[in-house]
């Protein structure tokens, strides 16, 4: 693993792109391992926010001043680099969102009114985030229309044929992780896609912690509708992307009403804005927007295959080292993980292993993730995650190792 | 003794720790002590419910004073139960009702009561003054 010299590929290097990693945390440098929750920033996106409040800030899609029209170029700018970054046709099929949770509501609730009837049924796992469980219920339960669960095995992987068997003349629509933030599990989402549409079921993907640890191929992965939150790809917070594809976008109603998603209103009727425009009503977080242009900037300058190599040795070398310690349980040995470690350890709870490591400078999450049906599949409450990006060093797992032993014998 | 004058007290205490690890210890220790509550209370209508930890917490009034029971299934959430219940069982509904809790943020745990920690300590302190105020129309 280590004689792998990858000179493309500096670690130290890309640190010094985000300032945030070189601070401290309780007198202790700063070992971020939560990065499932959110990712750190590299400097040329937050000087994007800085520049667009700076010189740019104004309204877009409205104005016929300099500001307006270069604010709106800036945006639209940025959607067409994503777009490009994703692999998707179109930049009209490129929404911009608050994040995966908004997305994946907007799909639920357009989707859901127009096509979702009484005893239809939407298929989701066992191991989804709240996020793509609660807006189906809620959906499912304004039509009458049945949830079915994929369930999972207790190494955390899908069980397929199960999959296979719940696909139906019923199913309206398959809304699965592509990977799980609490295990880890990185599903077979090209198979299954192909499998639903075999059956003309389309597929949403929640793509939330897919983004961070691989370039995502929309046309590749033949997906009807692809979700995810800028901020957990190192751009800003509250913007996200839905990806559709405009036959199915063409299709689905308005979301939400207001300003931008219009053409024409009176009192008596009002006819809808086109692509993208239709999806996304009010004044956006326009500096968010332009700022994930310069997130995806970064991230096409990043050796891609060099980013997997280094975060599967950081998993393997950070497995194996917690193999090390008396009384620990991983939550999520599925065959394929990216580098999310879930964990529980005997006689120790979760929140006292995070509050003690916190006090080393230890950042890792602690609790149910929001996925609480999956804790239940496992018979846990929660667990402790520790979630590697690629900036993250062996050095700091040794550290993280440290910590917890020190945080396990004060508390045992 | 006063609700203030306990609270001076366990500032006392814990002004002879240096560092972070000796007091988180001390609290360890205090979690670590006898279960606080009787089995049969850790029932659901007794159960907090934080994101992060459990606290179950019960009350009764007995001559005038309210007495608290409690436990957690986190032990530095329990810890700093047990300090809670030091510093405000028994004493009057009224003493409770109007208690200023400065002690938390005088030792330097002020971020266990944050909301984001979402333990269920900020619920239990909300509960113990609203069993507080129920019981001061009855004494």
């Amino acid at each position: 693993m280590s004689t792998l010299v990858n000179h493309t590929f500096d670690v130290e290097k890309l640190r010094k792109d985000f300032p945030i990693l070189s601070r401290e945390v309780n007198g202790k440098p700063l070992i971020y391992f939560d990065n499932g929750a959110t990712a750190q920033k590299p400097q040329s996106v937050i000087d994007a926010v800085n520049h667009y409040y700076s010189y740019e800030n104004s309204n877009i899609h409205r104005g016929v001043h300099t500001l307006s029209q270069e604010a709106t170029s800036a945006y639209e700018e940025a959607r067409r680099k994503i777009q490009k970054y994703i692999g998707a046709k179109l930049a009209e099929e490129v929404l911009f969102t608050k994040g995966t949770t908004d997305g994946i509501n907007l799909v639920a609730q357009s989707f859901g009114k127009h096509f979702l009837k009484v005893g239809d049924e939407v298929i989701i796992s066992a191991m989804e985030h709240h996020s793509n469980i609660v807006p189906w219920q809620m959906i499912c339960e304004e039509k009458g229309a049945k949830l079915r669960i994929i369930p999972i095995d207790d190494q955390g992987d899908l069980i397929m044929d199960e999959f296979k068997q719940m696909l139906n003349s019923k199913t309206k629509l398959l809304s699965i992780t592509h990977i799980s933030n609490t295990l880890g599990t990185v599903n077979p989402v090209k198979e299954m896609i192909d499998l639903a549409h075999e059956k003309n079921v389309p597929v949403l993907i929640d793509g939330a912690q897919a983004v961070p640890h691989q370039k995502i191929d929309v046309r590749a992965l033949d997906c009807d509708f692809y979700a995810f939150s800028m901020h957990k790809m190192f751009g800003p917070t509250g913007v996200g992307i839905l990806y559709g594809k405009k036959e199915w976008l063409d299709q689905l109603p308005p979301y939400q009403g207001g300003g931008d998603m219009i053409k024409t209103v009176t009192f008596e009727k009002t006819t809808y804005n086109e692509l993208p425009h239709k999806f996304e009503a009010g004044t956006p977080n326009i500096a968010g927007g332009i700022a994930s242009a310069a997130a995806v900037e970064y991230l096409n300058e990043l050796d891609w295959e060099a980013v997997r190599a280094h975060e599967k040795e950081l998993l393997e070398y950070a497995t194996n080292q917690l193999k090390t310690i008396d009384g620990l349980r991983f939550i999520g040995e599925a065959k394929v993980k990216a580098s999310v470690i879930s964990f529980v350890i005997e006689g120790t709870h979760a929140y006292d292993l995070g509050v003690i490591m916190d006090k080393m400078g230890v950042a890792v999450r602690t609790g149910h993730h929001c996925t609480q049906p999956l804790m239940e599949r496992f018979g846990i409450l929660g667990t402790v995650r520790a979630s590697f990006a690629f900036y993250n060093t062996k050095a700091e797992i040794d550290t993280f190792i440290k910590a917890l032993n020190r945080a396990i014998k004060m508390l045992r | 003794m006063s609700i203030n004058e306990r609270q001076e007290e366990v500032i006392e205490e814990f002004s002879m720790f240096d560092d972070w690890m000796d007091k988180y210890e001390h609290i360890i220790s205090l979690g670590k002590e006898l279960p606080l509550i009787d089995d049969a209370e850790k029932k659901d209508e007794n159960l907090i419910k934080g994101c992060q930890s459990r606290v179950w917490l019960a009350a009764d009034l007995k001559e005038g004073k309210v007495h608290f029971t409690a436990d957690s299934d986190a032990v530095i959430t329990k810890g700093i139960i047990s300090l809670m219940i030091r510093v405000l069982s028994d004493a009057t509904p009224a003493e409770i009702a109007e208690a200023d809790l400065f002690f938390v943020d005088e030792i330097g745990l002020k971020e266990h009561l944050s909301p984001t920690r979402s333990n269920g300590l900020v619920s239990m302190i909300k509960q113990m003054k609203m069993y507080a105020i129920a019981y001061q129309t009855k004494v």
